[in-house]
This record gives C-alpha cells, structure tokens and sequence, in this order.
C-alpha cells in the first residue's frame, strides 16, 4: 500500500451552487501527519467530512488504503471506510462510560475487546478511568478518551476536527504532543484540520493550505514558511514584510536597497521578507531608519522600523542589545527575498511542484 | 430552559424554526419519509373528508352557512374566545409572578395545585360547578340562612367562561412563569439604575421579555378554548363544537361538515394573527440566563392579599371539583350500594390510552426525524401536515372518521381501530414535537461518531439516538396518554357500541343526570392523569 489516503479532484458543490470544495488532490503516505490550514469556513472540514464519508463528493475520488471509497460510481458509508473521526466537540457518547466508548466500535469477541481497550487506555494513560462517565471527565481526559475510541478498531487513518481548539491554551500544547506522540506510536496516518498556523507548523509532517475551497499549496512546513506559492499563502502564514519592488534577474531594487531574489524575475514584483531575515545593526550596513516601538519577546525583540525613505518594516533583534524609540539603526535583509508577480505568484510552478520539493529535501 | 420548552413543544405555527440543526445521515432517510408518508396520508383522511362533506352539501351548505344561526354559532365562539383568553390571562400573570418572583409562602405549594387543575378535564370542572353554583347548588344551601332560595345559575356563557377559564389558566401561567424565571436580571438592575420606578421596570423591561411566552400562552388557551367540547356541552352554551356534536348525532353530516370548516377557519385564522404578532416580537430575545439567584421581591402588606389570591385561584381550579366530587362519593356510597364496574372502565380507559399512546409515539418518530434532520421542502412539508391536528379538534376528527367510514369503510365502523386513529391524528403534534425536542438536542456528531465506529444508519439510531432521546419520548408518551384519556367526543363518537371509560361514564352520568355515580370515575380519571403528569414532569422539568 504505497497511500494511506489519495484524492482526485474532490469537489464538493452544495444545492444553492455554493461551491466548498473544489479540486482537491492529496496524497497521504502510511504514518503521515497531514494538516489541512485556513481559515474558518474555507472547506476544511467539509473535506474531512468527505474523507469520512458523511458528505457525498459532487465528482473526484477517495481511496483509503488503496480501496475507493468515493467516485462517481460508488460510495462506501462511513461504517465500512475504515476511517476513524475524532471531533472538535469529541462527541463522546453521554450515556456510555469510558470503556463502553472506546468498545464500541469493536467488532471481535468479547476477551478481544476488553483486551483491545485496555490497550487503548493505557495508550492514552487514562486506565484509572475506565468506569468513569464522560462528564466526570476534564477537557484533556476527554479529549484522549476520543482519539483512543477512534483508534481502537485500527484505522487505515484518523481524521481530527480542530481537535484542540476546546482545550485551555496551557492544556493544548501539552494534549497535543501526547496526540502526536500516541499517533506515532500506532503509526496510523492521520488528517488534521486546524486553523492555528502556529498548531499546523508545529505538529505536521505536511501542510495542505485551503482556502475558498481550492488547494493552495501541500508542501512540509518548513517550504510553506519559507516559499509559500503565493502571496495568499505568504499572508496567512507567519509574519512578513511586503515591500514593493523592481525584479531583474536575480537581484531587486526595494525599499531595503538591491536584494537578492530566491530565483531570477523581472519586472514589478511584491518581495516577502520574514522579520527574522534582516538584518538589525548600529555599523552603518544597509539602510538607515529609526525604531518605531518595540516588542520583548524574551529570546527576541521585535522592532517597527521606519526607513528614511519612508517604507515601515517589522524585524527581529537578538536581545544583546536594548534598543528603544527614536534609536537610529541600519536595516540590511541578510536572505534572499522571495517576490511575487502582479498576481501575487511567486513562479515556483504549480502547487503540486511544491511536493516534488519535498521529496528530495 | 427557555418558555418556548415549557409547554408547546407540539405547537408550531407557521413557519418553523431554522433550518435543520444537523444534516441528515445518509442511508435512513428514504425509509423515514415513506413511513412519514402513510401517517400523513392517514392525517389527511379527515381533512379530506370534510371538504368532501361540505362541497355535498352544495348550495344547500351555502344557504346553512349563511343562517343566521350559524353566524350567531360564530360570535358564541369568538366571544368565548375572547373572554376566555382575557380572564385566564388576568388570573395567569399575577399567579406566575407570585409563585416566580414574590416572597409568596408556599410558592411551590401553590404552584403544584395550580399544576393540578391541567388533569381535571373540563367537563368534570363544568358538571361540579354546576352542581356547587347552580340553582339549588352548594352555594345557595349556604346562603340559604340569608333568605337565599334559589341563584340565577352559570348555565350558559357565563358558566362556560369560568369553567374554562380555570382550566386553561395554567397554559398561560407555567409559560410566563418560566420566563419570569429567566429574565434577565442585570436589565432590571439596569433600570433602576436609570431611575426607573417598579412599575416603569415591569411594563418597559419585564413585561417585553415575557412577551412570547405570554403570547404562546395565550394562544395555547383560545385554541383550547374553541376546541373544548365538554365545558361547552354541559354548559349548554351553543359553540361550534356543540352544534356540531349535535349535527353529527343527528347524522347530518353535510351541515357538520360545513360547521366543522368555519371552526377550522377560525382556528388558521387566529394562527395567522398569532404568527404576525411573534414576528413583530422578534426583537425581544429572553437573556441566556445569567447563573445569579433572583432574589424574591417582599409583598410586605400585599403578603395577605397575594395569600387570598392563589388560595382562591387553586380553590377554583382543584378544590371545588375535588369537593364536590366527595359530596358525591359519600351520597353515592349511602344511596347507591350497586357497585359501578370500576375495574372494567379502569381496564378499558388505561389500555386504550396506552395503546394509542404507543401508537402516537411509533407513527411520531419518523415525521420527529424529518422535523429535526429534513432539509427539503418534502420533509418540511410532511411534518407541517402531521401538525393538522394542531387546528383539528377532537370532534372535528370524529365526525370526519364517522363520515369516512360509513362511506368506505364499514367493517372499522365503531370498532376499536378506528378510535385509536382519532387520537393519534388529534395528538399526534403533541409527540411529534416532543420527540423533535428531544432529537434536536442531542449533538448530531455522536451518530457521526458511530457511524465512523462502524454502525450503520440503523444501528446508530437505536443505539445512540433512541437511548439518549428516550426521556423526550417518553414525556411526549405520558403527555398523550393523559389527554387521550380525558378525550370526550372522539371517545364518545368514534367508540364501538358498549365500550365504557372514565370519560363515557362520566358524560353518561351526567346525561341521565345520575351525579352521585360521576364520583367514582371522576376520582379515578384525576388519580391516573396525576401520575402520567408526574411522569411527564420529571423528564420536562416544567417547574424547576
């Protein structure tokens, strides 16, 4: 089984012609941990919840562990998909204790299921609370006793519904890396819809950016931070500078003097620089400007900058030194600027060409 | 808990609430509509055959329609109406604020009792009203020694008025109640603090939060009222529900029919209005209900008065009858030793409540389903007609089905069957919209949830929907049990020959004018509906 999950240009229209989904193609490999990032009302779940099979696509095709669940043709119900949910609200059944919960998707004799979930509870190191009811529960407990209930019948893969967005902040961080870790251990491949970019960043193997119901970009975090496809992307993701430009070749003229280019365009282009890539310092390097506020970050500050010339940009600062308002700097970007064209592309090709980038990274 | 829950959950409207709350699953849906299907098919029977009737009459049910009697039908039913709602509603806001808001003693006391007055049906209010305030009634033996020898007596409009009135008011007061319970306290506080004197708060910030209930309660009382047949009947009061009962005795059933269709337009009518009104209203939203207590407002010198109040409103509602029901119980047992079969009308009320309360609540749950889960215009359509027997009343229903069967249908002519039926079309809404209630509260992702684990359609449904809705349902059971067996014309229209309730025995008694013999089914008939009414309470939590 060389994917876990494949899709061909899902596209999910609703009566009324509001279109949700459109065209989405992903590709997920055993173990996996996919993410699906945007924002609120992009199509996110309503991808997931074709992948589960409670929506019927309008046209494209699932696979799930190389069967076809969904095509023109067919369509398998959710019970026979082999497709585990966790929700955003975990859903767990109020009138069934812990271990009722996580039974109940087992189909095998009785000594199987009780051994099957006593696996589970240690998993999720919840054993102490078999007989407890779900409202006995905290957040986080709760939240374990869903993904144990949905990767007790061994899924080909697990699909989680913004699964942290109902924890307390400090609780979050924590759940999520035991969720990680526990996924890593069972090795399920796993589709995870968030609209936290900072969740996504931390937690995925790969990224899947949606927004307006179209796949932007599937790339591993670290090539949707640094070369996002284009500047939709660019702006949902992290903090950057916009600075308009000349492109020629591989160097631009800009606010911040010539810059180098992460490859060779021309003409007018919108060049994204990220905080941490210029360069703060007193030596007279780049071009002057002044501190406009500052923010302490503890291991960083970050600076509003205001150039000579007029143009504003953010940066970040080591906290060697203590700079503050009116403080006069030099401002040089120390990497290669990515630049948009008018369309706001940034000409590293198709989104699909994003994943070849992965595979030989 | 929001008043919209307290009592007319079967009751809708117009228009229903938004869309659906979850989407639907595939796979149970076909199967739901088609089983929707037949019992909206069997609802539809007496509809039917009403504007059949009518439209046989021809011009002869012109000409009837226009009489003047028929127009003077009308007025007696709207006046009715209108005094009715008027003088329930007068008694209901006092009484919901004294049991909610006051420092009242015994408010829950009171509150029970005034409760209690819902399982007295009204023809047992109206015969022992009559009894204690009629010419020689209970009230002349006592005023007797003042040289009082004979009362003018309640027959009629007055007499009917009050019956009703003290039936209906806690339609009216538990809504109102509720909501006083839920207003919103820090807009109250609001007021003061901008100088606002107790009455200037009650009618600007109180009295607008307390308007859809107020409204749902009183809508609530002018259907009943223009639906209730025995209130009417005893009273001799010529309503349209009486002289229809007539007509159909007298086997004219074209006239019924046509008396039976102004009665329903009336019915839309006053639905129509009320529609017009709660949109008006929509502005006004009851607060999410801040977790703070209400403090109690002391009476001080009002305390005594408020006492004499509820003391009377209860007095009217449940001690009159229940006293008079013991006058009786004890002559019955001193002049009358021939002992009623008890335990074949007990047998007989019991059983065909509960099987059409079973039956009621198996027909509802397809059409609960399309309510809370639908989203076609078909699914909304189904459910808008089960609720026809929202603007149906009992009597109505029965001469349709008498109408009905005699045409096509003789071998179910009075039998057992066909009874049933008439209930289930008349209290259908009333489990339909229990069921609903207790589906649209249940979080549609747990049958997601199954169905991922593995279940299929059906599956989930009996085991995560079913269980979880199961107190729902069975408050919707208990909620038709109850008034199926207070049901009189169905009963006494649609009933096979020799089949005797507590409701037939009761209206026999009083036919023949054998009073002392209304006691022991009369006692009964409250036993029985107070316990279903318990069971319903303890799964609505109506009174907190």
């Amino acid at each position: 089984m060389e994917f876990a999950l494949q899709t061909e240009n899902l596209t999910k229209v609703y009566p009324g012609d509001k279109l949700a989904v459109e065209d989405v193609s992903l590709r997920l490999r055993p173990g996996e941990f996919l993410t699906m990032l945007g924002p609120s009302g992009g199509g996110k779940t309503t991808t997931l919840r074709l992948l589960a099979g409670f929506e019927r696509p309008t046209s494209g095709s699932i696979e799930v562990g190389a069967q076809i669940v969904a095509d023109d043709e067919r369509f398998t119900p959710p019970e026979h998909r082999r497709v585990g949910m966790v929700f955003q609200d975990y859903a767990l059944f109020p009138h069934l204790d812990v271990k009722r919960n996580i039974a109940f998707g087992l189909r095998n004799g009785k000594r199987d299921r009780q051994a099957q979930v006593k696996r589970m509870l240690d998993l999720v190191d919840l054993a102490d609370c078999a007989d407890r009811m779900p409202h006995e529960l905290s957040g986080g407990q709760q939240q374990r006793v869903a993904l144990a209930r949905a990767l007790a019948p061994n899924p080909d893969i697990l699909l989680l519904d913004e699964p942290f967005s109902n924890l307390d902040s400090h609780l979050r961080a924590q759940v999520r890396s035991q969720v990680r870790s526990i996924l890593l251990e069972t090795g399920t491949a796993a589709v995870f819809v968030t609209h936290d970019q900072q969740e996504a960043l931390g937690l995925a193997d790969e990224i899947a950016v949606i927004f307006e119901g179209r796949l932007l970009q599937v790339a591993t975090p670290h090539i949707i931070y640094n070369r996002p496809v284009n500047s939709q992307v660019a702006h949902f993701i992290g903090d950057a500078n916009f600075l308009w430009g000349e492109a020629h070749g591989w160097t631009a003229s800009s606010p911040l003097g010539e810059i180098k280019l992460f490859h060779a365009r021309t003409g007018r282009v919108q060049l994204m620089i990220r905080p941490e890539a210029l360069q703060v310092s007193l030596a007279e390097e780049g071009m002057p400007g002044a501190v406009e506020w500052r923010e302490f970050h503890g291991h960083f500050q970050r600076l509003g900058l205001r150039l000579q010339n007029g143009a504003e940009v953010i940066a970040n600062a080591g906290v060697d030194r203590f700079l503050k308002r009116g403080d006069k700097v030099w401002v040089a970007a120390a990497l290669p600027a990515l630049a948009f064209d008018a369309n706001g592309d940034a000409g590293l090709g198709e989104p699909r060409s994003a994943d070849a980038s992965i595979k030989s990274s | 808990m929001q008043p919209s829950e307290v009592i007319p959950t079967h009751w809708r409207p117009f228009g229903r609430p938004s869309a659906s709350l979850a989407r639907w699953q595939v796979g149970n849906r076909k199967l739901a509509q088609a089983a929707s299907l037949v019992v909206v098919s069997v609802v539809m029977i007496p509809v039917a055959y009403l504007i059949i009737g009518a439209v046989s009459a021809g011009q002869e049910g012109i000409d009837y329609l226009l009489r003047a009697r028929t127009m003077r039908i009308a007025g007696n039913s709207a006046a009715l109406m209108l005094a009715v709602t008027f003088f329930a509603t007068v008694i209901a806001l006092p009484f919901a604020w004294l049991t909610s808001r006051s420092d009242l003693p015994w408010r829950r006391m009171w509150l029970a009792l005034g409760l209690a007055a819902m399982v007295i049906p009204s023809y047992l209010t109206a015969v022992t009203y009559g009894e204690a305030l009629g010419p020689k009634g209970l009230l002349q033996q006592l005023l007797a020694p003042l040289g009082v020898e004979r009362l003018p007596g309640i027959k009629g409009f007055f007499g009917a008025v009050m019956t009703i009135t003290f039936v209906t008011f806690p339609y009216i007061a538990l809504p109102v109640r509720a909501a006083l319970l839920h207003c919103d306290r820090s807009l109250e506080e609001a007021g003061q603090s901008l100088g606002l004197n107790r009455m200037q708060i009650f009618r600007q910030i109180i009295l607008p939060q307390l308007r859809p209930a107020l409204l749902a309660g009183m809508l609530m009382t002018a259907l009943y009222t223009l639906s209730d047949f025995g209130a009417v009947a005893v009273m001799h009061f010529n309503a349209f529900t009486r002289a229809i009962y007539l007509q159909t005795n007298a086997f004219r059933m074209d006239k019924a029919s046509v008396l039976a269709l102004v009665l329903i337009g009336m019915t839309l009518l006053l639905l129509y209005l009320q529609s017009r009104l709660r949109n008006g209203g929509r502005h006004y939203r009851i607060g999410s209900g801040s977790a703070r207590n209400l403090e109690a407002l002391p009476l001080g010198k009002w305390k005594l008065p408020g006492l004499l109040f509820c003391g009377a409103v209860v007095f009217m509602g449940v001690g009159l009858p229940l006293l008079v029901l013991f006058k009786w119980l004890a002559g019955h047992i001193i002049t009358n030793p021939v002992q009623i079969p008890m335990t074949l009308l007990m047998r007989n009320t019991v059983g065909v409540s509960a099987v059409s309360a079973l039956v009621v609540t198996l027909a509802a749950f397809p059409l609960a389903l399309l309510a809370a889960r639908g989203r076609t215009r078909f699914d909304h359509w189904l459910v808008e007609l089960a609720y026809a027997g929202n603007v149906l009343p009992g009597i109505v229903i029965a001469l349709a089905l008498v109408f009905f069967a005699s045409q096509h249908a003789l071998s179910i002519y009075q039998t057992l069957p066909l009874l049933i039926i008439g209930y289930a079309i008349r209290y259908l809404p009333f489990s339909i919209g229990a069921t609903e209630s207790a589906f649209a509260q249940i979080n549609p992702r747990f049958e997601e949830a199954a169905r991922s684990l593995g279940m299929s359609p059906w599956q989930a449904l009996l085991r995560i929907t079913a269980p979880l809705a199961r107190g729902g349902i069975l408050a919707g059971l208990a909620l038709v049990f109850l008034n199926v067996m207070k049901e009189l014309p169905t009963t006494l229209i649609l009933r096979p020959i020799g089949f005797r309730t507590f409701a037939t025995r009761i209206w026999s008694s009083y036919d023949e004018a054998f009073l002392s013999s209304i006691a022991a089914p009369g006692f009964a008939l409250i036993v029985v509906s107070a316990i279903a009414l318990a069971i319903m309470l303890r799964h609505d939590d109506f009174a907190h």
